[in-house]
This record gives structure tokens, sequence and C-alpha cells, in this order.
């Protein structure tokens, strides 16, 4: 026989239909299935329970601090995050202010160095007018003590040679004779 | 030398050539030997050079006025030579003619002039100078070939310049 079969002869041997109740079991063993549960609740009751107890007030504890540890860090996570949001807001003013630093400083930086060069470039022109004046007055002077000389020597060659004959002595004499005799 | 030495000296030979009584030559003759001796380099060195021996240099002094000056006016040129004075020579002898010229309340007048002048024309430049001047003139011309042609005429202090040396300096210095 399989055991299929013996499912169904065991279900029809025990039909519930013809039990005091589908539900129920039989009244002793309700009582003492009561009982023994009872008694079994009543040891743990006695025996668990304190245990179960501070179990139980241990976790509340626990959960407590934990929550409290929760508060607190959720205040001092606050903090910090107001405390790093104040300091963002710090850190970005103080960005600002050294941008602005650093521009004013560029400014500055760029100021000078471009009245620097415009002093030297103004400098440099002056020097080199001066310079270019002076060589025009170096070769100015030198081109008159040329000529100078030049005429020098060209009036000399010529008192060389004779120039003052006997009758522009004579006339010079005279000449000098008839200025002075009228003065 | 001393002013006061230089006035001696020049008080001394004119005192012996107006003793001699020659005062007219000897002081024409030194004042043209000074000149001379001005000019001269030469001339100059042979008389002071202290190296040269007196006798030499009195010699020296002999052959270039012996026969041509008065004996009166070479024996003054020795002595101031001799004496060791011939760097003074004109000096003394400047003061010689000065003091001549104030004798006989004349001014001299020192003229420079590239060829010699006429004693026309002296006369006629001394009685210019004098007209010019307010004073009456003791000339003393010397030919200066430096001053190329024209007359620098120098009365005490006055000088009065028609030189062709003077004009060409003018002209150089304005080139």
């Amino acid at each position: 026989m399989s055991i299929t079969a013996t499912v169904i002869i065991g279900a029809e041997e025990h039909d519930p239909a013809r039990s005091i109740s589908w539900l129920w079991p039989e009244a002793a063993e309700l009582i003492y299935g009561t009982i023994a549960s009872l008694l079994i609740f009543g040891l743990l009751w006695k025996f668990a329970g304190p245990a179960v107890k501070s179990a139980m007030a241990a976790r509340t504890e626990r959960i407590q601090r934990e929550l409290d540890a929760s508060a607190t860090a959720k205040t001092e996570a606050d903090a910090e995050a107001a405390e790093i949001r104040r300091a963002a807001g710090d850190i970005d003013s103080e960005r600002r202010r050294l941008f602005a630093d650093a521009d004013a400083q560029a400014e500055t930086v760029l100021a000078d160095g471009r009245a620097r060069l415009e002093a030297e470039v103004a400098e440099l022109r002056a020097r080199a007018d001066a310079d270019i004046a002076a060589a025009g007055g170096r070769v100015n002077d030198e081109l008159r003590t040329e000529i100078a000389r030049l005429s020098s020597a060209a009036i000399d060659q010529v008192l060389r040679g004779g120039i003052i004959d006997d009758t522009a002595h004579q006339d010079l004499i005279e000449g000098f004779i008839s200025k002075v005799g009228a003065s | 030398m001393s002013d006061a030495r230089i006035e001696g000296y020049a008080r001394a030979l004119f005192e012996i050539a107006r003793a001699e009584g020659t005062i007219d030559e000897v002081e024409d003759e030194l004042f043209r030997f000074a000149r001379s001796y001005e000019s001269s380099d030469a001339l100059r060195n042979a008389l002071t050079d202290d190296l040269i021996p007196a006798g030499k240099r009195l010699a020296i002094v002999e052959d270039l006025l012996g026969g041509k000056a008065t004996a009166t006016t070479t024996q003054l040129v020795s002595m101031v030579v001799g004496s060791g004075r011939g760097r003074d020579l004109p000096a003394i002898v400047d003061k010689l003619v000065e003091r001549a010229a104030h004798s006989k309340q004349l001014e001299v007048a020192e003229v420079r002039s590239a060829v010699p002048l006429s004693a026309d024309q002296q006369d006629r430049l001394k009685a210019a100078l004098a007209n010019a001047t307010g004073k009456a003139v003791n000339l003393k011309v010397v030919v200066d070939p430096s001053v190329l042609g024209g007359i620098v005429a120098t009365v005490g202090d006055a000088v009065i310049d028609g030189s062709v040396r003077t004009r060409v300096d003018q002209l150089k210095s304005r080139l």
C-alpha cells in the first residue's frame, strides 16, 4: 500500500465529524494542557521574568542612551554643520577678501609698474634728448673750432704770402696818423 | 728785481748820460737796444745766462754796440749786464726813457710799426698823438714785424691800436 492510500485510510479513521469538536481537544487534555501552560508561564514569569524585565530595562536604557547619544550627536552634528556653514561663509568672505586684496595689490603693482615704466621712459627720452643735444652741440663746437682753425690757418697763410705790400703799409700808417690826429 | 732797484739803476744811468751830455742819443740807443733784447731770444739768453762768464757777456755787448752806438751807451749796457742785471735791462731802460721824457715835460709814446716810419711820418704822428692825448710826447719807434701792418701806439696807460695783427686776432677770435 502506498503512502497516499495509508493517509486516506487514516483520515477516514479519524474523521473530525465524529469527534467532540474539530477545534477543541478533549477536556482532560485541555485541562492538563492549560495547567501545564500556566505552570510554564508561571515558571517563566518567576524565573525568566526578571531577566527579561532587566533585559528590557537595559534595552530600554540602551535605546534611551542611544537616543540621547543620537540627539547629542545630532546636536553636535547640527552645531558642527552650523560651524562648517559659518566657516564656509567665513571662507567665502575670506576668499572674497583675499581676491579683493589680490586685485587691489595687483592694481597697485600694475599702477606702480606703469608709473615706473613711464618715468623710466621719460627719463630715457630726456637723456636721449640731452645726448642728442650734447652731440649736436659737440658737433657744432667741433665744426666751429675746425672752421676757426682753418680760417686762422688761411689768414696766416695769406699773411705769410706778403699780402701787405709797401703801399698798403703806407696807407695803414697814414690812415692811423689821420685817425689819431682827428680824434 | 724790485722796482726800487730798477728805479735806482735807471736814475744812475740817466744821471751818467746827462752828465755826459748825451742823454738824448743814449736814451734813444738804449731804447732800441732794449727792444732788440726783448725780441731776440738768443741775445736775451746770451746776456742772462749765468753759466756764460761775465767777460764773455761783456764782449758780446761790445760786439753788438761797439762802433754803432755811443761809448756811453755801450758802457751803460755793459755795466748793467756785468752786474748780472741783464734780465732787468728793458725795465731799467724804460724807466730811464720815462725819466728823460719827464725831465723835458714829455710823455713817452712807444710806437710799434711793421715798417720804419719816415721822419715826416714821425713828426706828424707825434703831433697827432700830442693832439689826441693832450701831452707833448717823446716818440719811440720800434719796428716790429709781428704788428704785420699799421701802428700800435702806447702813451702812458693808453693804447691806440691800429695794427693789422690786432684786427687779424679779432677776426680769429670772432671765427
